[in-house]
């Protein structure tokens, strides 16, 4: 047994060790960590297997944006983690059980049951009509070019999706109130320092894409993460969902894309065929990547968070919520933000909840209900009123 | 001269396996929140710095060396940040634990 295999069992035991870790941990917050190194310790077993543009995906997406993400959410939630009262029956465990090791085995035996040689579209994919180097580009852009045209449309489908939970009086507005931070700080200090490196950094994996491990997706992904690092910095606000620039730069990644196609058919020998130009569509597809993540991102954000960051109170916790039962703080708490109407039942879902777990849960109905009616009165937010 | 370099990446990584095995230590026995990153720091910046060090003479060319630096002090600025804003958090939240 040789160093280099010694250290693949070691991280693979490793890493079916987080993972088993992620699922048994209770702590949503210990579950996200778990998460975010169970995804770095597998783009390490991407790269012992080749495969580094998976493994730049992997790190970039698991272990970096998604993990971002997930704190939020788990952030957004803790205050619902004390309710967790319904645990789920044996029944629905042993179910879990058995399908999960029905996938394991079906899994084990697709892998142990290769043909040998196993069959590959790799040669195929690599005498494909374009000249790069890279056998991954090649698939993804010639040879399977309708999908990961496709692929940019869904990816468009689920941002309007997202866009689309916002109530109407704030359609088209910014996705969530506005990050403040000091702006002599550490995270601003930080937020002017790396950008330029990561910009740097994104525009090059874009770049080398074609010959080399790298692509848009990659280099997308960390434009998006400067991005939001500025953005939690403070330095500078989201754009809005309304904007002119944005919604053209969304629609231009599939619309090259489309007319790259097109012109294939024209020029080449049929539709997404093509003949030489190549690099704009992969250039515009970071973009696209880029803000589409920004804007879910931030949307996730308006889902909970209400005024109370932006007046710089803390956020809504069980205990805020029992000592403030007056009626405004209560209207805040279920209709978001009163003025811009707020991401009223949004909230409310996510924030019931919250409400559950206190133990004057009655005082508190009460005290909503007088709230939702004096709403009704002032008419200063209707949907408030209809949570309770 | 190769067996010179060998010993420099045989002490260097060494080196740094040591303060990573101590910072984790710590990350683990240390009983609150600025200790702990106190342990956790040193094993990022000293232990990967050393890590690094103790692999340039085997880095090909002056462009791999130069990268390997990158990661290093990229890997300290982070650290460095964040260490800062959990540090600060942990004091406004009244929580050392």
């Amino acid at each position: 047994m040789n160093i280099a295999l010694a250290l693949e069992v070691v991280v693979a035991g490793v890493v079916l060790g987080v993972a088993v870790w992620t699922i048994v941990a209770r702590d949503n917050y210990a579950a996200v960590a778990g998460f975010v190194a169970y995804g770095l310790l597998l783009a390490l077993i991407w790269v012992r297997l080749d495969a580094v543009d998976v493994a730049l995906t992997e790190a970039a997406i698991s272990g970096g944006l998604g993990g971002v993400l997930l704190l939020g959410a788990a952030a957004r939630l803790r205050a619902t983690e004390t309710v967790a009262a319904e645990r789920p029956g044996i029944g629905v465990h042993l179910g879990a059980v058995v399908l999960s090791a029905g996938v394991a085995v079906a899994l084990a035996a697709g892998v142990l049951f290769l043909p040998d040689p196993a069959p590959s579209l790799a040669p195929a994919a690599n005498a494909a009509a374009t000249s790069l180097g890279n056998p991954v580009t090649n698939v993804l852009m010639a040879f399977r070019a309708m999908d990961t045209l496709l692929e940019k449309v869904v990816l468009l489908l689920a941002l309007v999706g997202v866009w689309s939970l916002a109530s109407d009086g704030v359609w088209g507005g910014r996705p969530g109130p506005r990050h403040w931070a000091d702006p002599r700080g550490v995270l601003a200090f930080l937020a002017r320092l790396l950008p330029p490196i990561g910009a740097v950094v994104g525009i090059y994996l874009v770049w080398t894409g074609a010959n080399h491990p790298g692509g848009a997706f990659q280099g997308g992904t960390i434009l998006a993460a400067m991005w939001l690092l500025v953005i939690m910095a403070g330095l500078t606000d989201t754009p809005p969902a309304r904007g002119r620039r944005v919604r053209l730069v969304l629609i231009a990644g599939p619309a090259v894309f489309l007319a790259v196609g097109l012109g294939g058919l024209w020029l080449g020998e049929g539709f997404l065929t093509y003949p030489v130009a190549y690099a704009k569509p992969l250039i515009v597809a970071i973009e696209i990547a880029n803000r589409r993540f920004v804007c879910a991102t931030r949307i996730w954000d308006r889902l909970i968070v209400s005024r109370a960051t932006r007046t710089n109170r803390s956020r809504t916790s069980v205990s805020r919520l029992r000592s403030r039962t007056s009626c405004k703080s209560i209207h805040l708490c279920l209709a978001g933000e009163p003025s811009s109407g707020g991401p009223s039942w949004n909230a409310g879902r996510f924030i019931l909840p919250t409400f559950r777990a206190t133990r004057n849960i009655r005082f508190l109905k009460r005290q909503s209900l007088v709230a939702s009616i004096r709403c009704l009165v002032c008419r200063c937010c209707a949907k408030g009123s209809l949570l309770v | 001269m190769s067996l010179i370099f060998n010993i420099v990446t045989v002490v260097g990584v060494s080196a740094g396996a040591f303060f990573f095995l101590a910072g984790t230590v710590g990350l683990i026995r240390f009983p609150d929140t600025l200790t702990r990153l106190h342990a956790l720091t040193k094993a990022d910046n000293l232990g990967l710095g050393l890590v690094v060090l103790g692999v340039l003479p085997q880095a090909e060319s002056l462009r791999g060396g130069l990268k390997l630096v990158c990661v290093w002090l990229l890997a300290l600025l982070a650290g460095a940040t964040v260490s800062q804003l959990i540090a600060r958090a942990a004091r406004r939240g009244g929580s050392s634990q």
